[in-house]
This record gives C-alpha cells, structure tokens and sequence, in this order.
C-alpha cells in the first residue's frame, strides 16, 4: 500500500466510523407478497414481488444506453430477462413438491428508495400446501445484506417474513382446516354443483319423468303402484350414481383425462338423446343402462368442476367422497321432491302432456342449444 | 402458540412502509425511472465493472476479491450507500464465515462488521488482525475508532499511541485530540488541533476536511462559537460534498437558532438520511411547509429499517426524530436508550439526555449520566440537559 492510500485507509477509519452516515441510503430489498385468493381451496397462489431497478441493473444491467438512468423502454426491452433472473431464484415448495411459478408483464412501483420493478406472480402448487416452503436466492452471490421481506396471506391469517442469504429457506406452516371441516365444505360444493347444473337436473328428469308412467301399447300410461315408480327410480338413479362415481374418481385421481369441452358437449348430448327417447321411445324398461353409460360422462363434467374447485394434497380422497357424497345428496333432494308429486300426478292431463310430453321437448330444445354452443363455441343461452 | 414478538412488528408495518405502493405502467418509453449512482461509462463504473468480471470468473482469488472489496468500501465512504456493503461482502464470500481467514481479509471484515454495528467481532478481527501484525497501521486505526464509539478511552488511547510511528504527525496529534475532546478536555483538544494545523499542514484535502471538522466540534463543545462556524466554513471550503460535516454543520446551525440557514444548505439532499432529518428539523422549527412531506418520509424509511431488522443501525436518528419532530418524548427516551447501550459518543448521550428530561425520567437517562461522570465530559449541550436532569431527581 503506497503512502497515499495509506493515509487515505486511516482517514477512512479515523473519521468514518464515527462520522459514517451509518444511515445513508438504504440496503437492498426485495417486497415479496403472496397469497391464497379468497375461497381458494387448491394449489394455486397469487402475488408479487417489487425488485429495486438498481438491484437489477448492478445483476444484469439495464442501463442499455450507459447514461446512468434507467427509462421505462430499457426495462421492457429486458421484460423477459428480469423475470427469468428473478425466477430462477426462487423456489416454492407445497409439501415438498415444486410448485410452478410464473410472472406477468412487470410494472413499476416507488418505494422510499427509487423505483421498482413489479412482476405480478401466479403460483400453482400441486395441491392446497399445508407447509409452504420458500427458497430465496436472489442476489445472494452478489450482495450478502440483500433481503426479502416476504408478506404471506394464507389460510389462518398473515404472516411476514425476513428471507435473505442468512436464512434462504424457510418453511411456513399453513393452518389446516379439520378433515371434518374440509368433508363439509367439499359435500356442500357437491350439493350446490347439482343445483346449479341445469344440465345434469335436467338429464335426471329426463330419465325420472317417465317412471311414473309405463309404456304400454305405443303409448305412455300412467304406472299403476308408487312401488314399481320407486324401483324404476331406485335402478336409474343408483346406475347414474355408481356410473359418475367410477369416472369422477379416475378423472380426479389421474388415470383418465378428457378435453372439457368435449366432455361438456357429450353431457348435452346425453340430455338430449334422454328428453328425445321419452318423446320417441326406442328405449324403456332398461333406463338404468341409459343412466350408467351417460352417468359415465358425466361423471367426468363433475370431476371438472371439482379441479376448478382445488383439492387439497393431503385429503384427496376425502374432498372426492365429500364432493361425491354430496352430488348424491343433491340429487336425493331433488328425487324426493319430484317423485311424490310426479305420482300424485301422473294420470293427468297436466303431467302426461305438459309436463312429461312439453317437459321434455322444452328439454331437447334447450339441450340441443347446448349441444351447439358447447360444439361450436359460442353462447346463448345464459345458463 | 405465541406469535413471535417480529412477526407483529413486521405485519404492523409492512403496510407503513408500502403504503404508497400503487403499481402503475409507465406511459412513455422514454420516461426516466431510476438514476444510478455511477454512470457506466464513468472511470470509475468501468473499473468496479472490471473488477466484478475478474472475479466472477476466478471468485476465489483472494487478490481480486479485496481489491473489490475495498473498492466497493470506499463507495460506501463516499456515498454512504449501504448497498455497497453487502456487495464487498459477497465479495469475500469464500472467507466470509472462515473463522482464520488471512489478516487482510480479517480487517476487510472489521470495517464492514462494524459498519453494521457489530462492534465486538470487528473488533476481535482487529485484535488477531493485529497479533499477526502489530504494525498494521489501519487495523489501529480502526481500533481507536471503535473504543471511541464503545466509550473505552483507555484502549483508543492505546490504539493512537500505536499509530504514532505508522501515521503523519497531524492524524497522530488529532487522534489523541479527539479523545481529549470527548473526555472533558474540549479546550485543550481544539487548542491543539489548532496548534498541529499550524506545524504540520495537512497534505491533501482529505485529511484538512477530517482534522478541521474535528476542530469545529471541539470548538463547538467548549461553546467556542465564533471558531466553530470559522472551522466548519474552512472545512466547507475544501468543496468535499461531505454527509457528516452538513450533518454536523447543520446541527451547529440549529443549535444557534438559525434554521433558515439549514433549509438552504441542505437543499436537494433528501436522499442522504441523515441530512433529511435536519432538514425535517429546521422546518419544524420555522414551521415550514415542507415538514409534512419530509416526516412522511422519513417515518416510511425507520419503518422499511425496522422491517429488515436493521433499526439498531438508526436509533440514535430515530430518537431524534420522534423527540423533536414527533414530540414523542417518552418513546424517544426509549430509542435513546437503546442506541446508548451500544455506541457511547456525545450525540448518543445528548439525544439520551434530551430526551429524557423531556419525559420528566431521569431513571431513563442513567447509563448517559454515569458515563457523563466517568469519561468527564464537558461538553455544554450535554452537561445543561444533564443539570436539569439532576434538578428534577
């Protein structure tokens, strides 16, 4: 060390550590939030994460024309760069399985220290996480006092944590609703699924309307005992339980998957081929085979509503029983309904022509509709 | 179970800190968002820029890695930019945790460890630092820094008489003074600083910047008025846009009652911390405008230090902060007391005072009282709150 530098190195010492604005700027951080959308049952999180631009710029620089600003075009020109820099240092864990993140178009965002770049995130983790686990890398190599201040929104409230090169993984415990908890809820959204499916109320009426009249002499009439009704009832509804039961489960399980769009397209057709075989009978006696081999498909509808819904890793098998359970009793509440009237009703002129011949057409109309808009992709109907 | 007591603090403020935060997509590609500290094409930018490819591709060169590392020191030296600390420290990451590393990389450590106030490591650094070489001139140095800021005199003494041989005869002399000065002995000290100017004139404008600021603050501590503001102008002369001098400038010009003056001096200097707060400072004291703004802001950076778990680093501001502009005396006090319990020079004991005889405790000020008895300090902005304080015992 030359005479210079070595005054210089004891000034240094003598005068700044007592004189160092210990508070000059501020160190590095990151502001990482995520959260779990409200009702979210699955795997999936959303967030963000607020990089300072310098921070960037000092790792892969952004600053293309070296004139010590950054303007808006040079961090849209390195849009893809940023993120895939800031991706690839940091990893999420459900339950010790990766979790796929992915990050929007980046905005921009003042904090007290300069400006940021936003990159909107969208995680998808295999299943709701009962342990969340973060590994944060980003600028570890580069500066050692960098930190990110995580914000996490999960089931069980909020928490907030201090990630950086002193800790870079840390575990998160995320509350658990209670298996009895979690049956409930899954049973409920069953329930209301087959409320608010037109289309599978409207593929069971099409099967029940008839039970109560029998096809004799090329024409319906009405069925002579609630007991020979019921049996008719029993047979359709357990072979379209059994049958929805058997796809729903080796859809939600993983062994089978369709397209959704043909799934649903195949549903309406089932309504339809249903409604028209009541107008024009090429079937009867055996409508618990028609029940099993539709139920089949739509059994695969209702698997897709319960992916949409989110599973939970860890209580798989309990959320499809709750859904499934109460799809079933859905259905049951509807039968119950249906049956006693549809018998106390059946020798009228009101049920056999209105309700079960009109019925039935106004069913094949609006099913045909579907079976058109699912086919070509295209909306008129408003349910 | 029981929330630890961070997590509350951190959930508290995260929404203090972001409060703003509203992201938004710029409307023009030319809008400019950030300016950076260093130009790329600047000499400096571009040898840092060598540097740092040097060492990606070789990081375990210890002779590329503390160039760097010192390189990156003196950004922070003359920015004040902490950032640069983290990124010298990356720097040496392969010695970082060894607990022998060689005695540069030991002394490198010291200067970064004590930055963050980890006072006792940087100092057992210094102390091997120095078993293995003990005429390392700036391990000495930093050595006396250190016991100064810990209030153990003794050793600072010993650490500048160590210096002597290895050191100009101005820095040796003024390296004494500057205990002399915090040790009741303010008259003697400027009187001889003034003295070693004249016999040895400093050689480069860095080290008249250093000695005549610590002249101005002798000055200034035995009520020296007239040669305090003739000391802190020559220093300001040197043209050395320097953070503590405006901060300590500034500090002497609010104890005169002349705030204006402050506005004016540290005008466009809001980015530097510690120069905001004497801006935020002279505005409360003429009721300016701009008070509001600037003590959002500051509020917003305590918040975002306390998020990282780095308050310990701004206490002393903080105390400051919310005694004279929040006028939270009974918090301050509390600051105050915290900060004194690890770095002991006048200004932690003046805010401890302070802030205690304004929440009517003398209890809180205790530890500021003793050292007050024990290092005999006379400097008079710190003996007057520590008469009142005794007053109401």
């Amino acid at each position: 060390m030359g005479c210079a530098g070595l005054r210089g190195a004891l000034l240094a010492a003598l005068c700044c550590l007592v004189s160092m604005p210990s508070l000059g700027h501020k160190p590095s951080d990151s502001y990482l939030s995520l959260a779990q959308p409200l009702g979210e049952r699955g795997g999936r999180l959303s967030g963000q994460w607020d990089i300072a631009l310098r921070d960037l710029d000092f790792a892969i620089g952004l600053d293309a024309d070296g004139d010590g600003r950054i303007t808006w075009g040079e961090v849209r020109a390195r849009q893809a760069d940023i993120s895939a820099y800031a991706l690839a240092r940091l990893k999420i864990k459900a339950d010790g399985i990766d979790c796929r993140i992915e990050a929007g178009a980046p905005m921009i965002d003042r904090h007290t220290d300069g400006a940021y770049s936003v990159l909107p995130l969208q995680v998808q983790c295999a299943g709701a996480p009962t342990q969340l686990t973060l590994d944060y890398r980003l600028f570890a190599d580069i500066d050692s006092l960098h930190r990110g201040l995580l914000r996490l929104q999960a089931q069980g409230g909020t928490r907030a944590a201090v990630l950086g090169p002193q800790a870079a993984t840390q575990s998160f415990e995320l509350a658990r609703p209670s298996r009895w908890a979690q049956f409930i809820d899954y049973g409920r959204e069953g329930v209301w699924h087959i409320w608010i499916g037109f289309d599978h109320i409207l593929f069971l009426l099409s099967l029940l309307l008839p039970a109560v009249l029998v096809w004799q002499g090329k024409r319906w009439r009405a069925a002579d005992t609630f007991k020979s009704a019921f049996v008719d009832v029993l047979k359709i509804v357990t072979a379209f339980t059994v049958a929805h039961s058997i796809t729903l489960s080796l859809a939600t399980l993983g062994f089978v998957a369709l397209p959704s769009r043909w799934v649903e397209a195949a549903i309406a057709a089932s309504v339809l081929l249903a409604a028209l075989n009541n107008l024009f009978p090429r079937i009867h006696g055996r409508r618990w085979m028609v029940a099993f081999g539709f139920g089949l498909i739509h059994g695969f509808g209702f698997a897709n509503v319960l992916a949409d819904l989110g599973l939970p890793a860890h209580a798989l098998a309990l959320a499809l029983l709750g859904f499934n359970l109460g799809v079933e009793a859905g259905q049951l509440a509807i039968v119950a309904v249906f049956l006693p009237l549809a018998f106390a009703l059946r020798r009228t002129a009101l049920y056999q022509r209105g309700v079960f011949a009109g019925g039935s057409a106004l069913i094949a109309a609006v099913s045909s509709l579907w079976l058109s808009e699912r086919l070509f992709d295209f909306k008129v109907l408003p349910f | 179970m029981p929330v630890p007591f961070r997590t509350v603090l951190l959930l508290a403020l995260l929404p203090l800190a972001t409060a703003w935060a509203a992201p938004f997509v710029p409307s023009s590609d030319a809008e400019v968002l950030e300016t950076l500290p260093l130009r790329i094409d600047s000499p400096g930018a571009r040898e840092l820029r060598e540097l740092r490819k040097a060492l990606a591709a070789e990081p375990q060169n210890l002779d590329l890695a503390l160039p760097l590392a010192q390189r990156y020191f003196d950004e922070v030296a003359a920015e004040g930019d902490p950032r640069y600390i983290g990124y010298a420290q990356a720097a040496l990451a392969p010695w970082w945790n060894l607990s022998e590393p060689p005695v540069p990389v030991r002394v490198m450590r010291a200067k970064l460890l004590q930055f963050n106030h980890r006072f006792a490591e940087a100092k057992a650094d210094l102390d091997a630092a120095l078993r293995a070489q003990p005429d390392h001139a700036e391990a000495w140095a930093w050595r006396a820094a250190i016991s100064l800021v810990q209030a153990d005199y003794a050793q600072a003494r010993v650490a500048c008489q160590r210096l002597q041989p290895l050191a100009t005869p101005l820095m040796a002399r003024a390296c004494l003074a500057q205990i002399d000065a915090t040790t009741g002995q303010s008259a003697a000290a400027a009187q001889a600083l003034q003295r070693a100017l004249r016999e040895h004139p400093p050689t480069d404008a860095a080290e008249s910047l250093w000695v005549l600021t610590r002249l101005a603050e002798a000055e200034q501590a035995r009520g020296a008025h007239a040669a305090a503001e003739t000391a802190f102008r020559q220093a300001l002369a040197l043209g050395r846009s320097d953070g503590y001098l405006l901060a300590a400038y500034a500090d002497f010009l609010l104890d005169r009652g002349r705030a204006a003056e402050v506005l004016t001096l540290l005008k466009g200097r809001e980015r530097s911390d510690l120069l905001l707060l004497r801006l935020a400072l002279a505005a409360k004291a003429l009721n300016d405008p701009a008070l509001a703004a600037w003590q959002q802001e500051l509020s917003a950076r305590f918040a975002v230090a306390r998020l990282r778990g780095d308050d310990a680093l701004h206490l002393k501001e903080e105390a400051r902060f919310t005694l004279q502009v929040l006028g939270q005396a009974a918090q301050a006090a509390d600051l105050a007391q915290r900060n004194f319990a690890t770095q002991r020079e006048p200004a932690d004991a003046r805010i401890l005072l302070e802030a205690a005889l304004a929440a009517r405790n003398p209890g809180a000020a205790q530890a500021a009282l003793q050292w007050l008895a024990e290092s005999g300090n006379d400097h008079l902005a710190l003996t007057t709150p520590a008469q009142a304080l005794k007053g109401l015992k």
